[in-house]
């Protein structure tokens, strides 16, 4: 084999461009989770001092290790918003442009309706109309082709663990009606 | 075994699924099968998912897994260079030589370790747990307060729901769901399949790469020279055994290697311009550290790996407890896991190397088909474990906090092995204290166990004592 071989070439219909505004900066992202997690760990360390963080005769109480381990989990980010703000070490290029977080929220606001519509629908149906919708709409591919793909797939899905392996999914009024 | 190496090169190949979101999503499929075949077929999908990663590297120059990295440096200047065939025949052979010597040194050690670590009791199973934290800390490469953070966040997050030693609930807030505890795998998932895709989505998603079809000849021809680079795959399968069986891991032993490798060369500018032995090195390290990962999980219940942590998982979900228990109570599942380590190796090498034009040919799938799909298999996995809603809210909820924690670079690796062992360190303190009436002292109280608990808290300082020690030797 010499001569370069034939390419392989896939598109993606919009992809990102390079310039687009920042959303969100590196640093401000960094300052706010460490904050979050600074109010999880209090809250823990508090939860568990109410539980009992003594020392007993047999040993620690239940509350003993995740009360420490809240109070390491504080400290380590209290000495990183410190550093972040007394000193300059922390990176600051951007965390997340516009145009990626319009393509982040493209799966994660789908992915949320799903969880949602799983509820009432099932997962199997929610499942067709995730995988349909997501294709069709985002990925911009010929409505039937989505709409076969995703019910190939969530049938076969059906089929595997429903019928073939006995692991039982949550189900809806379809999957009723078909006397599962 | 032939569907688990299948499904397991297709998730290498995938960019958006790597070895622990493959072995965590597919999980659920194999609980209804008798634990043999089922790890078995887990184990496939992870030597699988080893092999595919080295498709994309060399092909597309994306690598599949970030542990094939080092393999796109020369990987991919050879497909230009229309000798794709030669550099995946190179990689995958590499693969296979590399995992054989791991497979080879478990063989070997893990029943000497275990039965080793039998005369073992609480203070020394502490002590061990202790020095995997503390290694953590001591050696890992991201900022110290970051892994900190991730591994106290994994071991609260370990300890919500009922106290296994005296019964009480703690950090459940009332809340009913929570009282089962916040699922491991579950978290899994989360962290890295949901998150994963959104990382993914906020990428470029074009490609463009190289076709190729493996001959015969071809794969003769590289074999033939296999025996002049002797040294680097030995010196490569050293590196990786040595980092899979400590913290260390398959990205810093396939970059240490390569690099080595280029150190050792007498023609170091020819690197990065298509030299097989870019391949050979990484390729090689990476598969034996993803492999010899897997002993000290199997011979003590400590997982060197996040994929081993996820199999150490699924081994509990199937009521074997990992640990030296392991080799006198289940003699035959770790032995049938043994040779189907090496089985695997086997068919998995002549599969990718009869398959790859197909695989390859699975990257034309356009990415906005295949992330419903995973969604999907993700909440059929987190909804499978424990039959629970509440498990699929979770789910996105660590999506969420895996992408935030990637992109601020917290490593993920540190909680994933903090939530598996938590609750067992937490009991062999307890226990240790409950056997010596609360003094600490039991953790030197003989040399086996003083030793371990001093080396743990060396490595814990290892930063600052590596700083002094130079500071001392520049006067």
């Amino acid at each position: 084999m010499s001569k370069p071989d034939a390419e392989i070439v896939a598109g993606d219909p919009d992809q990102p461009e390079d310039a687009s505004p920042a959303l969100a900066g590196q640093r401000a992202v960094e300052a706010a989770t460490l904050a979050l997690v600074l109010a999880f760990a209090l809250l823990m360390a508090w939860d568990n001092w109410r539980t009992g963080i003594t020392w007993e005769s047999t040993g620690p109480k239940a509350g003993y290790f995740p009360f420490y381990l809240s109070l390491i989990l504080a400290g380590a980010c209290i000495f990183g918003l410190a550093r972040e703000f007394l000193t300059r070490a922390v990176p600051s290029g951007p965390f997340v442009t516009r145009n990626q977080f319009k393509r982040v929220m493209q799966v994660f606001v789908p992915t949320l309706l799903y969880v949602l519509v799983m509820q009432w629908l099932g997962l199997y149906v929610a499942s067709f109309l995730l995988i349909a919708g997501f294709m069709a709409f985002v990925g911009r591919i010929k409505p039937w082709i989505s709409l076969t793909t995703a019910l190939v797939f969530s049938v076969s899905m059906f089929v595997t663990f429903e019928v073939a392996f006995d692991v039982i999914m949550p189900k809806g009024p379809l999957e009723r009606l078909l006397g599962y | 075994m032939m569907v688990g190496l299948t499904l397991g090169i297709f998730v290498g190949v995938l960019p958006g699924l790597g070895g622990p979101n493959g072995v965590a999503i597919l999980l659920p499929l194999t609980f209804t099968m008798d634990p043999t075949s089922a790890i078995v077929m887990l184990s496939c999908i992870y030597w699988g998912a080893l092999f595919g990663g080295a498709i994309t590297s060399i092909l597309f120059n994306i690598p599949g897994e970030a542990w094939s990295v080092a393999t796109t440096f020369d990987g991919y200047p050879m497909a230009q260079q229309g000798k794709a065939a030669e550099a995946l025949t190179a990689a995958f052979t590499s693969s296979f030589i590399g995992s054989l010597v791991a497979v080879l040194l478990i063989t070997f050690l893990a029943p000497l370790i275990a039965d080793f670590a039998l005369k073992f009791g609480p203070p020394e199973f502490f002590s061990v747990y202790f020095l995997t934290f503390c290694s953590f800390v001591g050696l890992g490469r991201e900022e110290k307060h970051k892994t900190i953070i991730s591994m106290a966040l994994g071991l609260i997050i370990a300890g919500i729901g009922m106290d296994t030693v005296s019964g009480t609930l703690r950090m459940t807030f009332g809340s009913n769901e929570l009282l089962r505890g916040v699922n491991f795998l579950v978290a899994v998932i989360g962290l890295f399949g949901i998150s994963e895709i959104l990382l993914t989505m906020e990428e470029r998603l074009a490609l463009r790469g190289h076709a190729a079809r493996i001959s015969l000849r071809v794969v003769l021809k590289v074999w033939k020279d296999l025996p002049k680079y002797w040294v680097t795959l030995l010196r490569s399968s050293a590196i990786g055994c040595w980092l899979g069986i400590t913290p260390g891991g398959a990205i810093a032993a396939s970059f240490m290697s390569y690099n080595l490798a280029k150190r050792f060369s007498k023609d170091k500018d020819s690197f990065g311009k298509g030299r097989i032995e870019g391949v050979f090195a990484p390729e090689t390290a990476a598969h034996a550290s993803g492999t010899s990962a897997l002993l000290p999980m199997l011979a003590l219940g400590i997982p060197g790996s996040g994929t081993a942590a996820i199999l150490l998982g699924g081994l509990m979900v199937w009521g074997l407890n990992p640990g030296p228990l392991l080799f006198v109570e289940h003699k035959d599942f770790v032995w049938g896991l043994i040779a189907s380590m090496y089985l695997g190796n086997i068919v998995g090498l002549v599969m990718v190397l009869t398959t790859v034009p197909f695989f390859a040919a699975v990257l034309r799938v356009p990415f906005a088909a295949i992330a419903p799909m995973i969604v999907v298999s993700c909440a059929i996995g987190a909804f499978a474990i424990q039959n629970a809603m509440f498990d699929i809210w979770l789910m996105l909820l660590f999506g969420v906090v895996g992408y935030v924690f990637k992109k601020i670079s917290i490593p993920l690796a540190p909680l994933t092995l903090a939530m598996v062992l938590g609750s067992r360190a937490e009991d062999s303190f307890r226990l240790s204290m409950i056997g010596a009436n609360g003094d600490l002292k039991v953790f030197w109280s003989n040399g086996l166990v003083g030793s371990i608990t001093t080396l743990a808290l060396v490595l814990l300082f290892w930063p600052l004592i590596g700083r002094a020690l130079q500071r001392v030797s520049r006067r």
